[in-house]
């Protein structure tokens, strides 16, 4: 129902190429995730599929058909705006019904498809009022509750949350979710944030430069990340990364470490260090140490509360089945 | 935003209006061109054939040409420094805390939205008349031989008129800027122990070049051709005959056409030069 | 500036700005006056201010001598119809060049506020012939066109500014919904921009209503406005000064009042985004 293909398709804005061309499969019923750093055009990818951009060269196609020619209001796709470009002249209601009135459908229709979404997002008691009225998580619902009515073949949410405070990002990240298991519908979601990404998605596109770096689940990305800059990119606090004579000794111009895998000890280990700085949760201490020898920083997490305080020596031990190796070129070995 | 079907809706959308404007433009321009080039005489025989450059050699040459040039100098320059001086003064005090704010604003600004017939005429003949204007009225009083206006003053009379008009434009353009500069600059330089006249000289005035600036430009623009004010007033006698108001007369008065519409291209040019400047600023802004 | 003031220092700001803004506002005022007066009053040495007997004859005598009501009509179309029509042709093209702008828009856009600039003598000639040729001469529908081709540069300009301050994305999301150009236009955009296409009605019916050129040199006695109207009064026989500050109030008032609310509106329209 909603599987997209992206064929060879590439991108130029006039002589610069934001897109080199790339290939992608997102099936039907998949959450998937593009994310990266700025600029490194998930966003203008989004854009492409979605219609609002011209690809420069290659296909796109949608449930097997090409779609590469149309325009956005024919592809079948509901996108959510980060800003949710809202009507702001327009009740939530009017707003919601907005797609299914440019569509044609009888009122009694629209109006219970309208009432439908209403209530599954909690936007009932606000059908009346206008975007100016509603706090950004109301908006946000507003705008996929426009998205819902249309019963598109796929949704695409270009960075939803950046615009939300905190808290009301973790509840909205359920909120999504929890919206993808009921509706099957796939959904091609943009973020930068790699915490959104690890957490909501059945595949995770990672891209630099307009380059795929890699494709796979969360968990795939992060126990075999293929390159140095997905095992940096995924995870935090990031993948310890050095070169030198460490890394040679195991084959490798690089290793990289994650801060969870590596055991602390006040008395003995393989690496030793300086305290700096500690950040502590409560639930886990992130120790930065210096002066390892092995590169200016250390990152390492310790469960719970630990004692070590600012400029205490520390040994460091990694877990050897989770050190990653990555040749010259910085692909994974 | 740029897709193949946008950007084809774009150039249709945008058709009528560059059609229409093109059209505005060029065939009146080329016509004029045209005509600049030829004796005719529309009353006195019709179409005489080609002469040349013979109009614009006549135009510039013939008696009326340079004292029109000096009647527009003087009236374009004398509304632009008063409008300008007494623009920059009223805008600082229109920025100052006061009582009703927004009454001066409506009194000082009326001025600009009466038709410029009412305007002459009013100041023609119930202020400028020698005998019963109330400036007469004034002089008068004290003790003084009221002035003969519009036949012994015609420039100044003009001046007064179009500077009356047109203060509430720079006025209105200066406060606008003036607003615009952050308080916090004035605030430092207070602190630092500048005195007024020193805030005034180095903070505020190169802050409102830019629009002193702007405002020069588009008055100049529009007052190269005021037209009215000397219809209605003097009808171009007593030496108040600008460039626009002498080739206005060859054209449809003494209905020299290609003694005009030389005349006319000379006033395009004239305009062309003091747009381009304008077109530079108005860029510079677009670009943000 | 958030302080404080003095009580005394407003005081003087306010006096010194009310002492200028009435003597800058004083000929108007003196012309409304005397519309009420006799003519002999109007002459009267020393002049009378305030206290007189008012009287409405000359507005009664204005409106029957010279038709005064056919100039304001003429006047009402011809700054109307200009306007409408300059609005019709200007948001398809502030559209294109707010939404879908390409390498060549900014261009385009300082070459149509060129347009405005070009000397008014200089093609008199030509546009006096084709309106002969064309029949237009003295008609109000010549004037229409060709005081909307003279606005026509402010209005799309000032439209531009307008559609410019819209969030593009709320019209994406209006196509991603479906929504044709048309619809996209009619539903999201017009009704996002009323405010702005207000003004700049506004304003440009002033321009209209006010332009002393074409309406002077263009007309006669059929289509002639409320410019070419008071314009007669230039050649006067006899006392006339309360009669004329009668037809000159009438043909001022309207547009005293639309301009009280149009100052913003000015600022933006004339300056070309030079001055912010």
């Amino acid at each position: 129902m909603g599987q997209i293909v992206l064929n060879q398709v590439r991108k130029s804005f006039g002589d610069v190429e934001v897109i080199p061309p790339l290939d992608l499969t997102i099936n039907d019923g998949e959450f998937c995730v593009f994310v990266g750093p700025s600029g490194c055009g998930k966003s203008t990818l989004l854009r492409l599929i979605a219609g609002l951009e011209d690809v420069t060269s290659g296909e796109i196609s949608i449930d097997g058909q090409p779609a590469t020619e149309l325009p956005p209001a024919k592809r079948g796709l509901a996108m959510v705006f980060q800003s949710y470009a809202l009507y702001p002249h327009m009740s939530v209601r009017k707003n919601i019904a907005f797609p299914l009135r440019m569509a044609g459908l009888p009122k009694d229709e629209i109006e219970k498809r309208v009432t439908n979404a209403a209530s599954v997002l909690n936007l009932t008691d606000y059908l009346d009022r206008r975007p100016g009225q509603l706090s950004g998580g109301q908006r946000q619902r507003v705008a996929i509750g426009r998205a819902i009515v249309r019963e598109p073949a796929a949704f695409l949410f270009d960075e939803p949350l950046s615009n939300l405070d905190a808290a009301l990002r973790v509840g909205m990240r359920l909120e999504i979710s929890e919206l993808h298991k009921r509706l099957s519908t796939t959904m091609i979601y943009v973020t930068h944030d790699q915490v959104e990404a690890m957490t909501m998605a059945d595949k995770i596109v990672v891209l630099r430069a307009g380059n795929i770096e890699q494709v796979g689940s969360p968990l795939e990305l992060y126990k075999a990340p293929r390159n140095t800059f997905v095992a940096g990119f995924i995870g935090s606090p990031k993948m310890n990364l050095f070169q030198g004579s460490e890394a040679a000794e195991l084959g490798a111009d690089t290793i990289g470490i994650r801060p969870e895998h590596i055991d602390v000890s006040q008395t003995q280990g393989q690496w030793t260090g300086r305290v700096g700085v500690s950040e502590h949760l409560g639930s886990d201490t992130f120790i930065h140490v210096h002066d390892t020898g092995l590169t200016d920083t250390i990152t390492v997490r310790a469960a719970g509360e630990v004692d070590f305080k600012h400029g205490d020596t520390i040994y460091l031990t990694p877990r050897a089945d989770q050190i990653h190796k990555f040749d010259a070129q910085g692909l994974r070995i | 935003m740029a897709t193949q079907h946008s950007r084809t809706a774009a150039r249709i959308m945008m058709a009528p209006a560059v059609t229409l404007l093109l059209g505005w433009m060029l065939v009146p321009l080329i016509m004029t061109l045209y005509f600049s080039f030829k004796k005719y005489l529309p009353l006195r025989g019709g179409d005489l054939g080609w002469v040349g450059f013979d109009n614009y050699v006549r135009f510039v040459s013939s008696s009326a040409f340079w004292p029109s040039v000096t009647a527009t100098l003087i009236i374009v320059g004398g509304v632009l420094v008063i409008t300008i001086c007494f623009g920059v003064l009223l805008a600082i005090l229109l920025d100052q805390p006061m009582w009703g704010q927004g009454i001066v604003r409506i009194l000082i600004i009326a001025p600009f939205f009466v038709m410029p017939t009412v305007s002459s005429l009013v100041w023609k003949n119930m202020f400028m008349d020698p005998n019963y204007g109330l400036l007469s009225h004034l002089w008068e009083f004290f003790g003084a031989e009221p002035v003969q206006w519009m036949s012994q003053a015609a420039l100044p009379s003009i001046i007064i008129i179009v500077s009356w008009q047109w203060l509430p434009f720079a006025t209105l353009i200066l406060l606008t800027a003036i607003q615009s500069l952050d308080s916090e600059q004035l605030e430092a330089s207070e602190m630092d122990g500048a005195s007024t006249l020193r805030r005034f000289w180095h903070i505020i005035l190169p802050h409102l070049s830019r629009a002193i600036t702007v405002v020069l430009l588009i008055q100049t623009i529009f007052l190269l051709s005021i037209f009215a004010e000397i219809f209605v007033t003097t009808g171009g006698a007593f030496g108040s005959k600008t460039l626009s108001y002498l080739i206005f007369q060859r054209v449809l008065e003494s209905q020299n056409v290609g003694l005009g519409s030389a005349g006319g291209v000379y006033a395009i040019i004239l305009a062309n030069i003091v747009a381009i400047f304008l077109m530079r600023i108005v860029g510079k802004n677009l670009d943000n | 500036m958030a302080r404080a003031v003095s009580s005394r220092r407003k005081s003087i700001n306010t006096a010194v700005a009310w002492g200028i803004g009435f003597i800058i506002f004083f000929p108007i005022l003196w012309t409304i006056l005397t519309s009420f007066k006799t003519e002999g009053q109007a002459i009267a040495d020393p002049p009378i201010f305030l206290f007189f007997d008012w009287t409405l004859e000359n507005y009664s005598i204005v409106q029957e001598r010279s038709d005064y009501m056919r100039f304001l009509w003429n006047s009402v179309i011809i700054a109307g119809g200009s306007t409408l029509l300059g609005i019709i042709v200007a948001v398809p093209a502030a559209w294109s060049m707010a939404f879908v702008p390409s390498k060549r828009t900014k261009d385009i856009l300082m070459w149509m506020l060129s347009t405005k600039m070009l000397p008014a003598v200089g093609v008199l000639y030509p546009i006096y012939l084709l309106f002969i040729e064309l029949g237009l001469l003295d008609s109000v529908f010549g004037l229409v066109i060709v005081l909307m081709l003279i606005n026509l540069p402010i209005i799309i300009w000032m439209l531009y500014t307008y559609f410019k301050e819209i969030p593009g994305e709320i019209l994406e999301a209006a196509r991603m919904d479906g929504a044709s150009l048309k619809s996209e236009i009619l539903y999201v955009l017009t009704p996002m921009a009323i405010p702005g296409i207000a003004s700049t009605i506004l304003l440009n019916v002033i321009l209209a209503w006010n332009e002393a050129f074409w309406t002077l040199n263009l007309t006669a006695a059929k289509a002639g406005p409320l410019t070419a109207f008071i314009a007669s009064y230039s050649s006067p026989e006899g006392l006339f000064y309360a009669k004329l500050s009668a037809a000159s109030t009438m043909a001022i008032a309207p547009i005293l009042i639309l301009g009280w609310f149009s100052q913003k509106q000015l600022v933006r329209g004339l300056t070309f985004g030079a001055v912010k």
